[in-house]
């Protein structure tokens, strides 16, 4: 359980004001200039020592990830900040932008000096529209008080950051579809290598980083990473936002350590599930793209990485969706399958058809329609679009059918025999 | 683009062009196009929501790319409508986490107030219904976006005290937000 002063998000609720004054209440912007003193080398050592690791999604460790931009470099360098979320389930970064902003704009500062970077944009989804105007007026606010721009903080370093509102697509999300769409064209992930690293925005050294992970950076450089990896988990350090929504009585953002059991996370902060515990049926640990658990697992299993990953399943961006007897979950999964086929970019063939195909069979499945068969063909489709694309939206596309095979396959068949059943009677 | 409302040559007005011109200074002048969809937002805010083909020329040249490009990425990213749309744009959200909320229930009650179906125009082009995919707001769930403003935590009552503002014509506010 994590302690009261190891909070990183004090206003996660949104009780208080995103606004400058009050966030410095919160400890935003103190001994900012400080920590720049300490030198880039200093910054990026205590963020791999701190084991922190990305918060969007694939949980790639930060520190690595800064690691491999070049030192020496003619080129500009670049820092994106992913806001794009649009992961079903997921609204965690929302939160963060509306109501801790200046804690995301201190840690592009950070991030930005230890990385050389003087150009910094946030990439934050087009339906954030009332979002996008908090944001912009912090980042106001902190240039009008010399935080960011030339000189920024007093520390000699020179940071502009720049607010970019993309236009719909989930796709975005993924890092080199976002620099596309950055450079002003669809939104198609590119093929790597050459990975951002070297060759990103512009054919620039460029890295990104989701909100939460570059808002974390702050509190960590400041409270030491001795204390970040404290908390949570060996390899699974530090505290995350999860977002538990669905079937449950109090759906909410709450930030927890890594490794807490789903179920206290659940009874704990969500007010339980509707009709009790025993009333679960299925739970998506991760946002829609990461295959669902069943009630057994889901007694027993910790929230961090490596432990979902042992029971097939993935930590994902923490989007907990939990699901109780009252559901028709192949609707439910076939609902994931459509947004799938709705958001495939339509680059590789795999994704393109396969999504379309997975969906419309699913569709069949939620009607009864099909044979028993179908089910192992699906699943075979399934296999063979997952990892055979440039990005993981095919991955996404097929992890959800394969959770609902891998531990519902029952229900399936009995749909299926049933209205077989009643074919037959009629 | 199928309109039936004559289209005649698009601009920015003044107060756009200023914009656009604060718009470009973010990107590195070598990389303008990177201007194209904050372009492609502010032409569609100016024409009251919907991009027609003189405003994709018109950015197509202010930004000196060929015209397919902007065509593509006018058609490529879901918030540009490429067909007039109604003064209230109603986004219901359905995905899996607003769905397992009754967003299917919000999204009849509108169709059988308003007496239209998904993804189509009232004849007195007042009201546009849309389904939209996850609107990144779940614990809120179920919402529904209407022009840029969420609605969150929505009852029945609360949906049926929109679509009253709506009939009413009065202007909207956010009512309703984190709870």
């Amino acid at each position: 359980m994590l302690k009261n002063q190891d909070y990183i998000f004090r206003n996660l609720n949104g009780y208080n004001s995103y606004k400058l004054s009050d966030a410095r209440k919160r400890g935003d912007w103190s001994n900012t200039k400080k920590i720049i003193q300490k030198g880039a080398e200093w910054i990026i050592e205590e963020i791999k020592l701190s084991g922190l690791r990305g918060r969007g999604g694939a949980g790639f460790p930060t520190g690595l990830k800064w690691s491999f931009i070049p030192k020496k470099s003619d080129l500009p360098k670049y820092l994106i900040i992913n806001a794009d979320e649009s992961e079903p389930g997921t609204c965690k970064d929302r939160d963060v932008i509306r109501y801790e902003a200046h804690k995301l704009l201190e840690g592009c500062l950070l991030s930005s000096f230890a990385l050389g970077v003087k150009t910094c944009y946030i990439y934050i989804r087009g339906e954030f529209y009332n979002e996008s105007k908090i944001l912009q007026a912090a980042i106001d606010e902190a240039y009008q008080n010399k935080l960011l721009g030339k000189n920024a903080c007093n520390s000699s370093w020179n940071l502009d950051i720049f607010l970019h509102r993309g236009a719909g697509a989930y796709i975005a999300g993924e890092e080199t579809a976002l620099l596309e769409s950055l450079e002003g064209k669809k939104a198609q992930p590119r093929l790597k290598p050459p990975y951002p690293a070297s060759t990103g925005l512009y054919g620039c050294p460029t890295t990104v980083n989701n909100v939460e992970t570059i808002a974390a950076i702050p509190d960590i450089l400041k409270k030491g990473a001795i204390w970040f990896s404290g908390i949570g988990k060996p390899n699974n350090t530090g505290s995350k936002i999860f977002c538990i929504s669905g079937h449950i009585n109090k759906p909410c953002n709450v930030e927890e350590e890594l490794g807490i059991p789903l179920k206290e996370l659940i009874e704990k902060y969500a007010g339980g599930v509707v009709g009790g515990w025993n009333n679960l049926l299925a739970v998506i640990p991760g946002g829609s793209s990461v295959p669902l658990i069943n009630k057994k697992i889901a007694d027993s299993v910790l929230m961090d990485f490596d432990s979902l990953e042992e029971v097939n399943s993935s930590l994902g961006t923490a989007g907990v969706i939990v699901m109780n007897k009252s559901t028709n979950l192949l609707k439910a999964i076939a609902r994931i399958s459509r947004f799938y086929k709705k958001e495939s970019c339509g680059q590789c063939t795999p994704c393109r058809e396969g999504a379309g195909w997975m969906w419309r069979v699913m569709e069949r499945f939620v009607n009864g329609e099909g044979t028993l068969e179908e089910i192992d063909t699906l699943y075979d489709v399934s296999k063979e679009v997952e990892g055979h694309t440039i990005c993981a939206l095919g991955d996404a596309a097929a992890w959800p059918i394969q959770g609902l095979i891998r531990h519902f396959r029952p229900l399936i068949e009995k749909k299926i025999k049933e209205n077989n059943f009643k074919n037959k009677v009629a | 683009m199928k309109t039936k409302i004559k289209e005649i040559n698009f601009k920015f007005n003044d107060k756009n062009i200023l914009k656009a011109k604060f718009i470009l200074k973010k990107y590195p002048k070598k990389f303008s196009s990177s201007a194209l969809l904050p372009l492609l937002h502010l032409a569609q805010d100016q024409l009251d929501g919907w991009l027609n083909k003189p405003a994709i020329e018109y950015i197509a040249k202010y930004l000196n790319i060929p015209l397919i490009n902007v065509y593509e990425v006018a058609t490529f990213y879901h918030m540009f409508n490429l067909e007039k749309v109604g003064k209230y744009c109603i986004h219901v959200c359905t995905t899996t986490p607003c769905w397992l909320k009754g967003s299917d229930n919000i999204l009849r009650q509108i169709e059988k107030n308003f007496k239209i179906k998904v993804g189509n125009t009232t004849k007195d082009n007042q009201i546009t219904l849309k389904e939209i995919e996850c609107l990144g707001a779940c614990i809120n769930a179920p919402l529904i976006k209407i022009n840029n403003n969420f609605y969150e935590n929505l009852s029945s009552k609360d949906v049926q005290n929109l679509i009253n503002k709506i009939k009413e014509e009065k202007k909207i506010h956010l009512t309703k937000n984190n709870a």
